[in-house]
């Protein structure tokens, strides 16, 4: 995510370090750099062109000559001023209302459908109510279908409004739906359109007009260059659009959208999409996507992300058995998987600090993400008794096994070896502090 | 005549662009000794256009040389020079857009990130090839994306084209292998394979592709004829990145704009003309089936730079 602005930036910022002090020259260099970092990143010209003006209005003053190192200042200017341009504080949706109806707008393949079946898993897992998924998008060939098989795969219940053929009906159906089921609630999906498009946009209002949704996001896709200005523009003027969605942020687009849009909009991003899986939504969180793009990394984004994945019970268990030394395979099998549903190592990586520059460009994460499910594989295919006691793992077990998980007696050999190191090292450990263990095991 | 490229291109996507109309129009419109920001308006204007901040800064570059050098000595001399620049690079791509086929049937694939418009695109072209007198077949091969089979089958019922699809989740490597299978057996000219949308930085999807190409070249001499890139018009400076990416797994041979009807000019394909050679060759301009024109390099820099 915006390793190249984060790059660049960094480079800026090296350049003003160790710089006795800040002249006016420095700052000039810095904003130029700074603007082409920007253009670079597909922030809008227009929003460049403020946003240097403001840092510079802010750099040349007091604040940062009295400052004893410039460097920092000057960071610490650019920072302050992308976060405040990103929206300051989190926000997190609240839903009110029986029900709260949340409506799903933007342009064609922006990623509407996908982001409504995330939203509507985040609503129950996270905020623990109950959603009702409403496809109306009429226009796009099967795009209810879309919606209904997604709702079927996570379990959500979805209206089927295949037989409809005018969102506005749709609307009224699902309204009625999820008021006599008593959802609370009602995601409505609409069709992709183009904010040029009047008799469409019309529509919207329309469906507005009924549904009176508590929010309408509008879904922009990171990749989206200088014109996700004019589309928000359009959307927002016609709609009064409450929040932004910014999908396909796991790819390697600088997202300057984001910052074209925010300002554009005036209303916070809400939310993220990082990825095809339903889970792959996360809270837009403006201090980090700035400390981000400075290269500062994401490192809360990390923490929370581990503490999720890590089941305190199993972490609490693992504190046992390393007590009495009894770490076996099954708990290697629970730690790998722990460290599998963080998620992509490269997204993982991506968040830590100055890691986006130590990466080669085609990124490291698929091998080892590779290696990591083979030894999954290779311990799920081992019986309950062999991965309690693994001494047990004879030549003609070891056959076995290469041949249910798919790998090779070599593997499941490395594998072993790596489990003995482990378990050598842990009787080590486990003799002094079992809870700095637990943490260096358990968030890796 | 049906509608050409310009047409629909002035309604559509220019006449919306007050801004850049404006900036390009100032630029333009002095007459006189050129003015230091007058380029630093064209600059600006490219750059809003999605050209690319290294490309844009390139060409004023080259311009502002030009004008200290005198070779360019008034305002108006600054649009045809532009417009020279801007076809220079397109054309130098254009060349053997042939439709040289070795092998039957004739194989298409798009590929793509995620909604740039691959499977309308598929059936637009499958429309156009038909028009042109050959037979075709569409291949579903994006076996991810939930009720995109179903997708494809609505437009293969609407435009009555055969469709060779396999359950959701498929390997897409067996459904082209099966599309050609169907092809040859039922005397078919040409196959359009959809894929799914993947973005670029996936190895493991773009793999996949790989596969799927490679399952093309071995069934049929030659093929894939021809790869296109569908390129959503909106995208920014990471369309060049995608190019790259995809022409570099699934040996991309050219592009399709689409979504120009709005009001995003599409600027990255002169970037990716310059980077990669790419030459563009279809461009997108609405829902329909009849929405897919060829991309003509004169109108659509004349229209970059219309006035009017």
């Amino acid at each position: 995510m915006l390793e190249s602005l984060q790059d660049r930036l960094g480079r800026v910022v090296k350049t003003l370090r160790g710089e006795g002090h800040l002249t006016e020259y420095h700052i000039d260099n810095a904003l130029r750099e700074i603007r082409l970092a920007l253009l670079e990143a597909d922030v809008n010209v227009d929003v460049v062109r403020r946003f240097t003006s403001a840092v510079r209005e802010r750099a040349v003053g007091k604040e940062v000559l009295s400052s004893v190192t410039p460097a920092q200042m000057v960071t610490k200017v650019v920072h302050d001023e992308l976060k405040h341009l990103l929206g300051d504080s989190t926000t997190e949706l609240s839903f009110k209302g029986r029900p709260a109806v949340v409506m799903l707008v933007g342009l064609q393949g922006s990623g509407k459908t996908t982001t409504a079946a995330k939203l509507a898993c985040w609503v129950r897992d996270k905020k623990r109510l109950f959603p009702l998924l409403v496809p109306a998008d009429t226009s796009r060939p099967a795009a209810r279908e879309q919606l209904l098989v997604l709702g079927k795969q996570v379990n959500i219940p979805t209206v089927d409004t295949r037989e409809l053929d005018d969102p506005e009906t749709i609307a009224r159906k699902g309204l009625r739906e999820a008021s006599i089921k008593g959802y609370q609630v009602l995601i409505f999906d609409t069709a992709g359109r183009l904010h040029v498009d009047d008799e469409l946009m019309d529509e919207l209002e329309r469906l507005k007009t009924i549904l009176k949704p508590q929010h309408i996001l509008f879904v922009a896709d990171a990749m989206t260059g200088q014109d996700a200005v004019r589309s928000a523009k359009a959307f927002h003027e016609r709609l009064d659009v409450s929040g932004v969605v910014l999908t396909k942020l796991d790819g390697d687009a600088r997202g300057g959208a984001a910052l074209s849009v925010r300002e554009v909009v005036g209303r916070p991003i809400v939310f993220a999409g990082i990825g095809e899986r339903t889970d792959a939504l996360e809270q837009f969180h403006p201090d980090r996507m700035a400390g981000r793009i400075l290269g500062m990394g994401d490192v809360l984004t990390l923490v929370e992300k581990a503490q999720e994945v890590v089941d305190e019970r199993k972490a609490r268990r693992l504190e046992e058995r390393l007590k009495k030394n009894a770490f076996d395979l099954e708990d290697l099998r629970d730690q790998l998987r722990s460290v599998r549903k963080m998620g992509p190592l490269q997204q993982v990586m991506d968040m830590l600090p100055g890691m986006g520059k130590m990466m080669p460009a085609g990124g490291i994460g698929e091998g080892q993400e590779r290696t990591l499910m083979r030894m999954d594989a290779i311990i799920c295919s081992m019986t309950p008794k062999e991965r309690r006691h693994p001494q047990i793992l004879n030549g003609s077990r070891k056959k076995r096994i290469a041949k249910g998980s798919g790998t090779s007696v070599e593997e499941i050999n490395r594998l072993l070896r790596q489990y003995g190191q482990m378990r050598k090292l842990m009787k080590r450990l486990g003799k002094t502090n079992p809870r700095t263990l637990k943490r260096q095991l358990g968030i890796q | 005549m049906a509608r050409t490229m310009l047409e629909k291109l002035k309604k559509g996507l220019f006449m919306t662009h007050t801004e850049f109309l404006e900036k390009v129009g100032e630029t333009f419109r002095r007459s006189g000794p050129v003015a230091p920001e007058q380029l630093d308006g064209l600059e600006d204007a490219l750059i809003a256009a999605d050209t690319g901040v290294e490309l844009s800064l390139r060409l004023t570059d080259e311009l502002r040389e030009e004008v200290r050098s005198g070779r360019i000595s008034s305002a108006e001399e600054l649009r045809p020079a532009v417009r020279t620049r801007l076809l220079d690079l397109l054309r130098s791509t254009a060349e053997d857009a042939g439709e040289v086929t070795t092998g039957s049937p004739r194989i298409t694939m798009l590929v793509g990130v995620n909604g740039t418009g691959k499977t309308t695109t598929a059936a637009k072209l499958a429309k156009r090839r038909r028009e042109a007198g050959r037979s075709v077949l569409l291949a579903a091969a994006d076996t991810f994306r939930a009720a995109a089979v179903e997708q494809l089958r609505v437009w293969a019922d609407r435009l009555d084209v055969p469709l060779v699809h396999q359950a959701e989740g498929a390997d897409p490597a067996a459904v082209v292998f099966d599309a050609i299978a169907a092809a040859r057996a039922r005397g078919i000219d040409e196959v359009i394979v959809d894929t799914a949308g993947r973005l670029h930085t996936r190895t493991n999807l773009m793999k996949e592709l790989e596969k799927v190409r490679k399952v093309a070249e071995r069934e049929v001499e030659g093929a894939p004829h021809e790869v296109l890139l569908v390129l959503d018009a909106t995208t920014g400076s990471n369309g060049i990145e995608q190019a790259k990416r995809f022409g570099a797994t699934a040996g991309v041979n050219g592009v399709v704009l689409t979504k120009l009807d709005g009001t995003a000019k599409g600027g990255v394909i002169l970037a990716i003309a310059e980077g990669l050679g790419l030459p563009v060759r279809w461009v997108g301009v609405g829902e329909a089936a009849d929405d897919l024109l060829p991309f003509d390099a004169e109108e659509f820099v004349d229209a970059l730079l219309e006035l009017s």
